[in-house]
């Protein structure tokens, strides 16, 4: 409760930063926010919009969120997300089955390449002591690579762009994708105002996905003594391996946890939302802005799901006073920073509850 | 190999390893003062967009890259006044300062530039300087170094300063004023990751762009640990880290491609993983590092 607080103070100290940087720059902070409220709820099609870009950060939040609760700091999510990407990208190309199995099996490969990979990051640490901040900065960089090596194969290739053919439309979760352009839906949705609107973006199942690991992760941490034994290693490694668990292969296993949920969140999005994957030249930022997610969300499960929603909101909304304003849309970065930066220093919370209490 | 080959790949060496000498030296000021400094990054993107911000409006190569680290050193304020002040969780406060950095050069850049989020380019006269085949900067970072290592070996400024990471509270015993070393300790360390983004945007390269640094302020932290938090280890660490990115470039200049470019380019990662599988049995962090 007290975390959810200092969270909540701490968003709307970072409103205000930004307010003031854009004050400072000759922007009206009122009528940026306005601007940013309307664009954000003012039509059904922007509310799935704000439900599309929050499904990734949702599930590279959790997969931060669970590293740090099990004392491990995953930067990796953002490796993991690129493999999980393109291993749902590849299996969904090259494998055409019934989409009931389709779907699940591809999202399982998906998942598992990335539970591999983020594993890698747990194991070295046990066995090797190299730490995860190290290992998972250089996986990130060769995930990249792999990435765009695996994308310039023969016959996965686009001929002549630099991205992949699409998945087949057997591993799409697009919800009603093909209805929307038939006959019937368009007739259909020409009657119905709100689903029209709503119904326009790629509108995918992966928000249900997300919705379903929120859930998982809240039964292992708190349900399991697996969870238990997890986070007891992340809270005191020595006590734990003295009350008989193997810390070795716990590191591991939440490191593989926490990959899986990156590569979910890779995968969701090639096969609700992009279709393919293209060459990156930098990170794209899924698993940076996870950490955020997580840290608003103060490492519990049900805070990431509203800290991945207020962050899918405040990113796509931000975009709409470059537009409309010419106002930049990196304020909106600037208050993600001085949001947890204020998260960070919980202590002068205290200090102005203290006081106000005495005076109240 | 021929003299020619060895030359080339001598000095892309140096080009490479330039930003991350500065930067890894930040993070070892830093964290031998006691504080965890994961915001190196945001230090340096900001450093680089100062820099080339004011190498461009007054002309000046060198007045930039002073600017490049006074940017990175106000970023650092926030941190230590976080950290030290405030006691705050210097791992997120870092976090904070990443995403900070980032936000605020994209921001002022557009500001100062009609929008665009990368800065016009530096002309040859408003670059640094090249001697000797190499850009000022390059000596710059040598010299630092040394700097570096004669004040933790050879200065009271530098034991005091080791003191308040390794035992702050036998330095408050002794006397020391450990929260003014590890403000020195944190300001310094944000003033050289401005400089290492500076000698990016206004030697390397010749104008600030978002993807300037992608990751460099984190693998300058990488190679800070490699180093062991000793500046002459950091210094070998970021030399090899260059080395590699240099044999990336000298491989890939091949006619024939025996390995795709890109696999080609996971090599500095690869190489850094296994030094560190190989020989990071013992951690040597400061011991009061992030309290």
């Amino acid at each position: 409760m007290k975390k959810f607080i200092i969270s909540m103070l701490s968003i709307v100290l970072g409103l205000i930063v930004g307010g003031v940087i854009l004050k400072l720059s000759g922007i009206s902070p009122l009528e940026a926010y306005q601007v940013m409220w309307e664009g954000a709820f003012s039509q059904p099609n922007y509310i799935s919009y704000i439900i599309i870009r929050s499904t990734p950060l949702i599930l590279t939040g959790l997969s931060v969120a669970f590293a740090f609760r099990t004392g491990l700091f995953n930067i990796g999510a953002e490796g993991q997300f690129i493999i999980g990407a393109m291993t749902a990208a590849y299996f969904g190309f090259i494998l055409n089955l019934n989409p009931w199995i389709q779907i699940p099996l591809v999202m399982l490969m998906a998942t598992l390449a990335a539970a591999f990979y983020g594993g890698l990051s747990g194991f070295l640490k046990a066995r090797f002591g190299v730490h995860e901040v190290l290992s998972t900065i250089m996986l990130n960089w060769i995930a990249l690579y792999l990435s765009n090596h695996v994308i310039f194969i023969e016959g996965f290739r686009r001929p002549s762009m630099e991205t992949t053919e699409f998945i087949n439309s057997s591993t799409s979760i697009t919800i009603l994708e093909d209805w929307k352009i038939s006959d019937m839906g368009l007739e259909w949705l020409s009657r119905h105002e709100f689903w029209q609107s709503f119904m326009r973006p790629p509108v995918n199942a992966g928000i249900f996905i997300a919705l379903l690991a929120v859930v998982i992760v809240w039964i292992i941490l708190n349900k399991t003594t697996f969870g238990f034994k997890l986070k007891a290693v992340g809270f005191s490694p020595l006590a734990s391996e003295y009350a008989g668990i193997n810390t070795r292969i716990k590191m591991t296993q939440s490191m593989m946890i926490s990959g899986a949920l990156a590569g979910l969140a890779g995968a969701t999005h090639v096969m609700g939302v992009s279709k393919n994957i293209a060459v990156l030249a930098a990170h794209e930022g899924y698993g940076f802005d996870g950490i955020a997610v997580a840290l608003i969300g103060s490492n519990h499960p049900v805070g990431v799901l509203f800290s991945g929603f207020f962050l899918g909101a405040l990113k796509y909304s931000g975009q709409k006073i470059q537009s409309s304003l010419e106002a930049p849309s990196e304020v909106i970065g600037i208050m993600i920073g001085a949001i947890i930066f204020f998260i960070a220093i919980p202590s002068i919370f205290n200090f102005v509850l203290k006081s106000w209490r005495k005076n109240p | 190999m021929s003299t020619i080959q060895i030359i080339f790949l001598f000095s892309t060496t140096l080009m490479y390893s330039t930003p991350l000498i500065f930067t890894a030296l930040g993070g070892v000021m830093s964290e031998k003062s006691g504080v965890i400094n994961i915001g190196l990054e945001g230090m340096m993107t900001f450093g680089a967009f100062a820099a080339s911000w004011a190498a461009i409006t007054y002309s000046n190569p060198w007045l930039g890259f002073i600017v490049g680290g006074v940017a990175g050193m106000l970023l650092a304020l926030l941190h230590a006044i976080a950290s030290i002040k405030f006691k705050a969780n210097q791992v997120v406060s870092g976090m904070a300062i990443n995403f900070l950095g980032l936000g605020l050069a994209i921001f002022f850049c557009r500001i100062f530039f009609e929008g665009a989020s990368m800065t016009p380019p530096l002309d040859l006269e408003t670059k640094i300087p090249q001697i000797f085949g190499q850009y000022a900067t390059v000596y710059v970072a040598f010299f630092l170094t040394a700097l570096i290592w004669f004040i933790f070996n050879k200065s009271s400024l530098g034991l005091r300063l080791i003191s308040s990471g390794e035992h702050p509270k036998g330095a408050v015993a002794a006397g020391i004023k450990v929260n003014l070393y590890k403000y020195f300790g944190v300001l310094s360390s944000g003033f050289l990751a401005g400089l290492g983004g500076a000698s990016l945007s206004i030697a390397i390269v010749s104008n600030f762009r978002p993807t300037l640094i992608s990751g460099q302020g984190f693998i300058a932290l990488a190679a800070m640990i490699f180093g062991k938090w000793n500046p002459i280890g950091t210094l070998f660490a970021c030399l090899f880290f260059g080395f590699s990115q240099a044999l990336v470039v000298f491989i890939g200049g091949f006619e024939t491609q025996i390995i795709s470019s890109q696999l080609l380019a996971t090599l500095p990662y690869i190489l850094t993983l296994i030094i560190l599988v190989s020989f990071m049995k013992k951690t040597t962090a400061p011991s009061a590092l992030g309290q």
